[in-house]
């Protein structure tokens, strides 16, 4: 099953209330997915070269130890701590500093990375977890979100979506790829890396390899219509904005509902029945086949 | 229970709420109730089996009045996959748009829906009338074994695979037939049967004349009686 959320305001003055809108569709898709739940949100901060390293940290981890060391090597390092995960601000590259972090931290997961993005995901019921990462009192542009029932491979931090494979992308998945396994070893060849056995991280990294080609979502995606076998709604995050896709058979539902402060997207109506003003949006079901997208 | 503001989702539970319209007390004298707040939860009067009318004031989720009989439902607002599943008769009236699979399996009644419905609508319906004022999505009418499919908007692709016994009227154009769906020539019984459709719907803006005939051709392994010594 899964369920698949996203938000995109239209207005500035609404970012402060993303996450409050994003927990309340996150828990009402709990139903969906009980065994893990995770969200990518975009909140871009003005200074430009600043990127932001979401990393989630093992119960036996030395945390004291690891502010100092990264802090003696990189000048600028901010850290949040939420719950077991660490957001580190830095203007140090991403080839250096993530680097550095598996050279030095096998123990960490580093979930994403990028300008904008910050992606928080774990293993347990949505509920939970959207009060675990405070995720109410986040703010930004737009978001993305996943509450998880698992089918093909494990219930762990691994089999969690977001799937983050290039940077501020991401993206969720409600269905299953049947050709992962040749897509995968394809694209490893061509120099991806993969954490896990999960068919999405393989689509995250398809549409991370098209997007650095193409440079367009409509296109990229587009191109999973011929090159992906398998159901599947997707939704694609990028720092401007998102993306939704379901395949040709449409049998993962989906449906949007947008009103001039907002686009909804969730699984089912019922993820959105919350939102201001949702009874008097319009309202309408993505067609199979057919690439949908805002802010890109 | 019973006062129209106890059917309301914000105070009630969706059990509390089905299980009082599924055992209506018919000394009370009262036949016609409204829901309100359904914020698309599921299964919202599944299995109501009196004659009585329900109005629903906003947006449902999944299998809203399954395997309903005689009750008249009006949804003013949208509705999720399964719309009325292996409804038995009674009518269901849908404001709004429709997902997939609306009527699926369903014996008898009459679905009216206002707005489109997507993929697989009336998909093995075995008696059921559907009226779409819209469009359909594909692969409907699949395995439809009895009863009408009028639609007067377009159908997605692969309309009617492998129908039975179903007829579908439809104003617009068919993206593609399915497999063994044909075009069928109209008879004066089906004009006559298109007209009871659209006064039911109440449509006006379409006349019987615009609509075309399709069926089954009786060409697939099932229909061959040479086949029947495989049994």
């Amino acid at each position: 099953m899964c369920g698949i959320v996203g938000i995109y305001l239209k207005k500035k003055n609404l970012h402060v209330k993303l996450g409050n809108y994003l927990s309340g569709m996150l828990d009402n898709m709990s139903s969906r997915g009980p065994d893990s739940a995770g969200f990518a949100i975009y909140n871009k901060n003005n200074k430009s070269r600043v990127y932001k390293y979401s990393i989630c940290f093992p119960s036996d981890f030395d945390e004291k130890k690891f502010k100092m060391s990264v802090n003696n090597q990189f000048k600028d390092i901010l850290i949040k701590k939420v719950s077991d995960h660490l957001v580190i601000s830095t203007k140090t590259k991403p080839e250096v500093f993530i680097s550095f972090l598996y050279d030095n931290y096998k123990e960490l997961k580093i979930i994403g990375y990028g300008k904008s993005i910050e992606i928080f995901k774990q293993v347990g019921n949505p509920k939970d977890i959207v009060k675990k990462f405070k995720l109410s009192e986040l703010q930004g542009s737009h978001a993305i979100g996943h509450t998880r029932m698992a089918t093909e491979s494990a219930i762990t931090l691994d089999g969690s979506h977001p799937y983050s494979t290039g940077e501020d992308e991401c993206l969720v998945h409600n269905g299953s790829l049947s050709n992962h396994n040749n897509l995968r070893r394809n694209l490893i060849k061509k120099g991806k890396k993969f954490d896990s056995f999960n068919d999405t991280e393989v689509a995250a990294g398809y549409i991370s390899n098209q997007l650095s080609k193409t440079k367009s979502m409509k296109k990229t995606l587009t191109k999973c219509l011929s090159n992906l076998d398998g159901f599947y709604t997707f939704i694609a995050g990028t720092k401007n904005g998102f993306a939704v896709l379901r395949d040709e058979i449409a049998c993962k539902p989906a449906v949007i509902a947008e009103t001039k402060d907002y686009v909804a997207v969730a699984s089912e109506f019922q993820a959105m029945a919350h939102l201001p003003n949702v009874n008097k949006a319009k309202i309408y079901e993505p067609e199979p086949g057919i690439v949908y997208t805002w802010g890109n | 229970m019973g006062k129209l503001e106890n059917l309301d989702f914000k105070k009630n539970s969706l059990r509390k709420i089905n299980n009082f319209l599924q055992n209506i007390d018919f000394k009370k004298n009262q036949r016609e109730f409204v829901i309100k707040n359904p914020s698309g939860n599921h299964a919202i009067c599944a299995g109501l089996k009196e004659d009585i009318s329900v109005k629903i004031k906003g947006h449902v989720g999944y299998y809203c009045g399954g395997m309903n009989q005689n009750a008249r439902i009006t949804i003013e607002g949208n509705a999720g996959t399964g719309l009325g599943e292996n409804m038995m008769s009674g009518l269901i009236h849908v404001k709004g748009n429709v997902s997939q699979s609306a009527g699926a399996t369903a014996h008898g009644g009459t679905i009216i829906i206002d707005g489109n419905t997507s993929s697989r609508c009336g998909i093995s319906m075995k008696g059921i009338d559907i009226i779409i004022k819209g469009s359909v999505g594909h692969m409907s009418a699949f395995m439809a074994q009895s009863g009408t499919l009028l639609i007067c908007g377009d159908a997605g692709e692969a309309l009617g695979d492998s129908i039975y016994e179903t007829v579908i009227y439809i104003a617009g154009k068919p993206k593609s037939l399915g497999a063994d769906c044909i075009e069928k020539k109209m008879t004066k019984k089906d004009l006559l049967k298109i007209d009871e459709l659209l006064s039911i719907g109440k449509i006006k803006k379409i006349k019987s004349s615009k609509f075309k005939k399709y069926g089954s051709a009786r060409k697939l392994y099932n229909f061959k009686i040479d086949n029947v010594s495989e049994y």
